[in-house]
């Protein structure tokens, strides 16, 4: 099967689950059903489709395929700042209560986190990548610490809030978040349009792009830039879900078998949407709601990693 | 011409490589020979912008390397490191197209496939050139490498230790590529080399370095002397001349 043939089935695939989750036990409210998963369809397609954008780009940025964007410490980040708040300023506040406001916050906070992080690290000499994804994780263990260490400290009661808050969902999705994040995703593709051409040379290492006239360190610069925002927005939105990343680049490199970003990207953002619609309606349909998309995603993208290690560990 | 001046590179007290200044000729093959830790690979690498130079300057045409952009400059200039491995899965043939980068940025024109396909003619790969890349052996993998290196049509080809983990048919026959596109196409040639023996039957100019600075520099036939290689190496090496070739033995 060639990959164009690949892509187009799993279009159709998406399309079949999308058309499912929209019209499945509608029972006849269409005026009522329709806005309300149409809009989370919609959440889905552009998280979806920026968590597997941004971690293609980076796992090529670092040439491992292992790695998730996570391990700059911004899941963690978003953590603690919703743990902060409520330890703070208690559930009821206008922060928690908010969207807007905690999405604004967040997002702010995790870009200025990313920038600081960039800044530091790319100062001078010695810019080496992984020295920045080790402080990257360092960070990131600090902020899970604080945060699991106010977390026993709060109310019972409030924990839960904050546990609502450690799971991706998709269930209270605001059309003003969504138009804000499509804005931001569009301006990002608008920045990231030039940059697009160095990925297939950037995968062949960092001396090969050299060679070949990359101006890699600015390239590489601007492309973390924007992983950070995309990565920022998708947590700030629905919550931290890079794991999902993980598994769609890497069935994208297994299912396409090329090194051509354009197809691999292509393939990553479908299989990212097939991947989200089908768990969430797993988990609305089959579960009931008793469990939770992020749940179900981290358990087959934990077996997967798994997986992973272990071929590689024989290789 | 490439022109380095006073180039210096410390990692932490210890210089790497201390105050070089050499002159490359165009149209030759210069080999830079030296122990272990002598600075070579260090030196190719701040040549082609891989590494950065704490002090001095490289001019490649009268221009500094930090004066180029990027992109112009990798049509003047292309290096290949020792060890090129990727877990890409790409062929032979893929592989060479990238080193039309520079021209045409990912979108190749029909004239950049021409150059492709001499690129792997001239490598001997037409054969072989849809393989996959991890299905090769190591004497063709490195010519794949080699063959998008020409695909680049560079003035200026730099290869550090290009025979690293060849067998002896597969060295002469990359020196003798490499002779060849000196000789015929009109390329600069610079190779960091470990068997003093190649760089004395295919070079034109020898520059010899130790403790990150250049002991002794000449034309082939000065350098592949017994004094010169006692001074750079602290071997006592005989030197033979077989068939017109000075052959250093110091097998024992």
């Amino acid at each position: 099967m060639s990959n164009r043939a690949k892509l187009g089935s799993l279009f159709g695939l998406a399309l079949i689950l999308i058309a499912t989750y929209m019209l499945i036990q509608a029972g006849g409210n269409w005026d009522y059903v329709l806005p309300r998963r149409g809009m989370k369809i919609f959440a889905m397609i552009l998280t979806g489709g920026a968590i597997a954008f941004a971690t293609v780009v980076f796992q090529t940025i670092t040439n491992n395929r292992i790695l998730t964007p996570s391990i700059i410490g911004l899941d963690a980040l978003y953590m603690l700042i919703q743990t902060i708040v409520i330890f703070i300023f208690g559930s009821s506040s206008l922060f928690i209560r908010n969207g807007n406001i905690n999405f604004i916050i967040c997002l702010g906070l995790m870009i200025v986190f990313s920038a600081i992080l960039f800044k530091v690290m790319f100062r001078g000499e010695g810019r080496n990548i992984y020295f920045l994804l080790l402080i990257g994780l360092i960070f990131g263990t600090l902020f899970q610490s604080l945060a699991s260490f106010m977390q026993v400290l709060i109310d019972p009661n409030e924990f839960q809030i904050v546990q609502d808050k450690m799971f991706a969902s998709f269930n209270n999705m605001k059309t003003n978040l969504l138009m804000i994040s499509l804005v931001c995703f569009i301006l990002v593709a608008v920045y990231l349009a030039k940059y697009m051409k160095y990925l297939d040379v950037l995968s062949l290492g960092r001396d090969q792009a050299i060679n070949l006239g990359v101006p890699y360190d600015r390239v590489v610069k601007r492309l973390l830039t924007i992983v950070a925002i995309l990565i920022s927005i998708s947590t700030a939105l629905i919550g931290p879900i890079t794991f999902l990343g993980l598994l769609v680049a890497n069935v994208a490199y297994e299912f396409l078998r090329t090194y051509q970003h354009k197809t691999l990207i292509l393939g990553s953002t479908l299989i990212s949407i097939v991947a989200l619609v089908g768990g969430q309606l797993i988990v609305e349909r089959v579960f009931t709601f008793s469990t939770t998309l992020s749940v179900i995603i981290n358990f087959i993208g934990g077996v997967y990693f798994i997986y992973l290690l272990l071929r590689e560990n024989k290789s | 011409m490439i022109e380095v001046k006073n180039v210096s590179k410390t990692y932490g007290a210890k210089y790497v490589v201390e105050d070089v200044s050499v002159s490359i000729q165009k149209g030759k093959i210069t080999s830079f020979i030296g122990a272990n830790g002598a600075g070579k690979s260090t030196l190719i690498s701040m040549i082609t912008r891989l590494i950065s130079k704490d002090t001095g300057q490289v001019l490649i045409d009268g221009k500094e390397i930090g004066q180029w952009k990027s992109n112009d400059l990798a049509k003047k200039i292309s290096i290949l490191k020792q060890s090129n491995h990727t877990s890409l899965r790409l062929t032979i043939r893929e592989l060479v197209s990238f080193g039309r980068f520079p021209y045409s940025q990912g979108r190749l024109t029909p004239e950049d496939w021409t150059f492709v396909d001499e690129a792997i003619a001239y490598m001997e790969l037409t054969d072989i050139q849809d393989k996959y890349l991890d299905q090769l052996s190591g004497g063709q993998k490195q010519r794949a490498y080699i063959a998008m290196v020409i695909a680049q049509n560079t003035d200026y080809v730099l290869l550090d230790e290009p025979l690293n983990n060849l067998d002896m048919k597969h060295s002469v026959q990359i020196m003798k590529i490499l002779r060849r596109l000196v000789d015929e196409l009109g390329k600069t040639v610079v190779i960091v080399i470990h068997d003093i023996n190649f760089a004395s039957c295919y070079s034109d100019y020898i520059v010899a370095l130790k403790d990150g600075k250049i002991v002794r520099e000449g034309a082939t036939a000065e350098i592949i002397d017994h004094h010169v290689l006692q001074e750079v190496y602290g071997m006592d090496i005989r030197i033979e001349e077989i068939n017109n070739h000075k052959i250093c033995v110091y097998f024992a």
